[in-house]
């Protein structure tokens, strides 16, 4: 079975006429649907998310742009709205004069039946545009969950659900965020990949875009993907070929033309302090996820933890400078009002002058009613002042740890490098510190784990418990256990790995809680937090997969599947049927998919993509796992080696820098009211409309 | 070891109060009491109005709500009291929260807070419905047949079950216009009742009461124009007017059932 390079001449092909276009609307390119759309909203649940209209949200004229973007976070909006990735390019596309961009999200399940019956397409929630008018459809996916709804979202915009089958009508379907570093599984849905940080490599498509259309199209969509191709901007998987062996597994894959790159590559953002992204954040009208504003502080780390796709593919570690930081914090709190502020990296602790940092900006916003936040994982007493600082007078709730493994010698596998004592002594400082309660994380699953690894995480509970007793001097403290099914990626040494099945994973997380519930000593002290295995073994499905996993999607999606991170909508049930139906005629299947260990030789499906890493290193760290043998992180040990900065061209980039944070600006205040006895109405009544507010946003009105 | 207490001195304690109305207009009608307040918290921060806090870990800003309007409704007439640590001036302080708020939240009128509480100048609200679909005859005759009742209940459904309200009792006057063919424009004054009667309930009753039913083929747009307490003409007097001899003057005490006759 081979894929076919694009059909370039199809492009070419006689469907100048949208045929939907006629059928649904005479109205012109770009059009608000907004009209048509409100009469829906009283009958659905939150409408408030489909009315767009988020403090700095922008909307442009649609004529006013040569090339116009729409960023898809294929999930609901209190989900999606949040996503620092779209936020960041967004605001980076619309800052260039001649480019628009706006954002859609997944419809719920009511409002997609009701698009579907007034024949209603996917549409902006900016100005209310119909997706498919746009030039470019860039989707995000932190998660392979949203697989289904990229589908829904095409058929709902009548985009062709297949890449081969659109024409220059449509929008070229760009796929980006961490998934997009396997892309395979919905290898036929789209167009292009863009692997990597996304900030330049927008600006560099939207180039190429530009001069295609202004040259008219030459060559129609075939050509303008062969020039993105070509300027290593992005991967189009159907300029590469796939075959299979007797085995089942993949034979070959080979670029089916020779004018782009065998093997594209990731995009690596040199210095991210002049990328100060987002400058003014989006602040929702509707409840989201995460009420707060967020400032990503660095990207990438070394730490070096097996199983965190991430770390292994946003290295090297790059460090927003203090000073940077402090201006941005500055700069998003007075653009949204946002009361809090998290600062964002993969291991926040580890920022070379975090304490300075903490301290300055604690200083800095000291009876402001200004929160400040870090996600705390790391398990040490410096994470715990971190914590102080950042609640100095406000309520100490929950700090948060992440030993991953609950026995020392899983730890060495998944190169979590923490001990029982540090983690003992990291507690019982932040309980005599006045922390009420502490959360631990783990995974369950993860290679050569066996049942006395997770009755390990049960004694772990109970000396954290039993210390923090001590510390605090109280018997009524809390722990509360979370944990993650662990699920193989690609780009990690544990991409060989078998994933541990769902019935494995079940019975393990029982046999905790069964030895949890038991002591006596601790079963009230400690909560319990999982989910059940199998919406795992599925992520596991999706993540590892390769092309033929596209059909698995796409019936599932056909029978009714959405929202598959939702468990109210998801259905292990459907997925296993659809697999079975659609792999084992090829002679695969999903456990061959997931619980099946990988050997050196094979070709994985993602193997011609470059995340920088050497495939050897990654190989000789997997053995380093299953002989229980750390590394350590290479940010302040000597380089081992992994691959990215020579194939990367990139470096590590951290401080400290031994700045500060810049004084602010004094804000005048509003005058006094100037006769408090004068009872006179002091306002022009009635409905006057608001001075300014109309005429300084009158583009973003509706 | 003893709970631990906020540090520092207590926070600033309220020297002055004022009033807003402000709107709802446009897709904004969508946003829900909860919605609103949150996007308010936004813009007080972002427009620095010197508003006071509550004490403790988690302090709140002193901003007292009246009963909002539902999420789908449109309002030019709802209210909200603040709690100020500096008096400031009402006229700049509108300005400032309203540049701070999105275009169809807009900040209508700021008054400093004089007299009763508000809650105690507000009876009921003048609703104008508009009522896509639907000729004007038939609603008129709805509202005609609503009218001639002594009562009428409707059933609807709470978080707590069901519920009866009886829509005829809190429905002061109405009157109904064509917009177009066939689009009405209901304009009814509905008391504020305990159970409340909303909108909704007023028109499922219409629905109910006119022969044959009425149905709605589209989503009806409501938008409160009005909240007050009740004149004997059935007009509703502004809240935030200042109370020239007080709310005892004729009538209105007297239909409120506040004041002796």
């Amino acid at each position: 079975m081979s894929q076919r390079p694009d059909g370039a001449d199809q492009c070419h092909s006689a469907r100048t006429e949208r045929t939907r276009n006629t059928a649904r609307l005479a109205g012109m390119a770009g059009e608000s649907l907004f009209s048509r759309l409100e009469p829906l909203l009283p009958r659905v649940r939150k409408p408030v998310q489909y009315i767009g209209g988020e403090g700095n949200s922008t909307v442009k004229p649609w004529e006013s742009a040569a090339v116009r973007w729409c960023l898809m976070y294929p999930d609901a909006y209190e989900v999606g709205l949040p996503n620092q990735g779209l936020q960041i390019l967004y605001e980076i596309l619309n800052e260039r004069p001649d480019v628009l961009a706006e954002r859609t999200y997944s419809v719920l399940p009511d409002l997609e039946a009701l698009l579907r019956e007034h024949g209603l397409p996917q549409f902006t929630v900016d100005a209310h545009r119909p997706v498919g008018d746009f030039d470019v459809l860039g989707v995000s996916f932190s998660t392979e969950l949203g697989y289904t709804n990229l589908l829904t979202a095409l058929d709902l915009a009548d985009i062709p659900l297949r890449a081969a089958d659109r024409t220059l009508e449509h929008p070229l379907v760009i796929a980006g965020g961490h998934a997009a570093f396997n892309p395979e599984p919905v290898a036929d849905f789209i167009d292009a990949a863009v692997l990597g940080d996304g900030e330049q490599a927008a600006l560099d498509i939207t180039d190429v875009v530009r001069a295609f259309k202004a040259a008219g199209s030459p060559g129609g969509r075939g050509e303008l993907l062969a020039r993105l191709a070509r300027r290593r901007l992005v991967y189009v998987p159907a300029f590469f070929d796939v075959t299979y062996g007797a085995d089942g597994a993949i034979a070959s894959v080979t670029p089916g033309r020779d004018d782009i790159p065998a093997k594209p590559a990731k995009h690596t953002l040199a210095d991210l302090d002049s990328w100060p992204y987002p400058k003014t954040p989006l602040v929702p009208l509707a409840e989201t996820v995460h009420e707060r504003m967020s400032v990503e502080i660095f990207r990438g780390c070394t730490r070096g933890c097996r199983f965190c796709q991430a770390g292994m593919i946003t290295r090297p570690v790059r460090e927003r400078s203090i000073d940077t930081i402090g201006a941005m914090v500055d700069a998003g709190l007075a653009a949204s009002g946002f009361s809090e502020v998290g600062l964002l990296s993969l291991s926040s602790a580890d920022h070379s002058e975090i304490g300075a940092i903490a301290t300055q900006l604690a200083d800095r916003y000291e009876g402001t009613k200004t929160s400040l936040s870090l996600p705390s994982t790391r398990v040490d007493a410096f994470n715990v002042t971190l914590a102080n600082e950042f609640s100095r007078n406000g309520r100490r709730s929950g700090l948060t740890f992440a030993p991953e493994g609950g026995s020392e010698r899983l730890r060495k596998v998944i190169n979590k490098m923490v001990s029982e004592e540090d983690l003992i002594r990291t507690v019982s400082t932040a309980y005599a510190q006045g922390w009420r309660q502490v959360k631990l994380y783990f995974m369950c699953g993860l290679p050569t784990e066996t049942d006395e690894d997770i009755v390990g995480i049960a004694k772990l509970a109970r000396e954290v418990i039993r210390a923090g007793r001590k510390a605090s001097g109280q018997r009524d403290i809390r722990c509360t256990v979370s944990i993650g099914g662990f699920v193989p990626k690609p780009h990690t040494p544990f991409q060989w790995a078998a994933q541990a099945s769902w019935q494995v994973t079940d019975r393990r997380l029982q046999l905790l809680r069964d030895t949890v519930r038991a002591d006596r000593e601790i079963s009230r002290a400690v909560g319990f937090r999982y989910h059940d295995g199998r919406p795992g073994i599925i992520e596991g499905l999706l993540a590892r997969g390769d092309r033929r996993v596209g059909r698995v999607i796409e019936r599932v999606w056909r029978e009714g599947g959405r929202f598959d991170g939702w468990s109210e909508h998801f259905s292990f049930e459907r997925w296993e049927r659809a697999a079975a139906a659609e792999l084992e005629p090829l002679g695969v299947s999903l456990d061959w998919f997931t619980v099946r260990e990988r050997t050196e030789r094979e070709v994985l499906p993602w193997d011609h993509l470059d995340a920088g890493l050497d495939r050897d290193w990654l190989w000789s760290d997997w053995q380093d796992a299953l002989r229980e043998s750390e590394l350590d992180d290479c940010r302040w040990t000597p380089c081992y080696d992994c691959g990215v900065c020579p194939t990367m061209g990139s470096q590590i980039d951290i401080g400290p820098t031994h700045r500060t944070l810049l004084p602010l600006t004094p804000v005048a205040p509003l005058p006094a009211r100037v006769s408090a006895s004068a009872a006179g109405p002091s306002s022009a009544a009635g409905s006057a409309s608001a001075t300014g507010k109309e005429s300084a946003r009158a583009a973003t009105a509706p | 070891m003893p709970p631990r207490r906020p540090e520092g001195p207590p926070p600033p304690p309220p020297v002055a109060r004022v009033r807003l109305r402000f709107a709802k207009r446009g897709r904004l009608r969508f946003l829900s009491q909860l919605d609103i307040a949150r996007t308010f918290e936004r813009g007080l921060r972002r427009s620095r109005v010197p508003i006071a806090f509550s004490a403790g870990f988690s302090p709140h800003p002193k901003v007292s709500w009246l009963g909002g309007v539902p999420t789908g409704a449109a309002s030019e007439a709802e209210y909200v009291e603040l709690a100020l640590v500096e008096d400031v001036d009402p006229e700049a302080l509108r300005v400032a929260l309203d540049a701070a708020l999105p275009p169809g939240l807009d900040l209508l009128e700021c008054r400093p807070a004089e007299g009763g509480s508000l809650a105690d100048r507000i009876q009921a609200s003048r609703w104008r419905v508009r009522v896509p679909g639907v000729p004007a005859d038939d609603v008129a005759r709805a509202l005609e047949a609503l009218l001639a009742r002594e009562s009428l209940e409707v059933e609807r459904r709470t978080k707590s079950g069901r519920a009866l309200v009886d829509v005829r009792q809190a429905v002061i006057c109405g009157v109904c216009r064509a917009e177009a063919r066939d689009c009405a424009i209901l304009d009814v004054v509905v008391r504020h009742t305990t159970p409340a009667v909303r909108l909704d309930d007023v028109l499922t009753a219409l629905g109910v009461v006119a022969v044959p039913p009425l149905t709605f083929p589209v989503p009806p747009e409501p938008t409160r124009l009005e909240q007050g307490l009740i004149r004997a003409d059935g007009t509703l007097a502004d809240p935030l007017a200042a109370p020239s001899g007080g709310p005892s003057h004729s009538e209105t005490g007297r239909l409120a059932g506040r004041l002796p006759a």
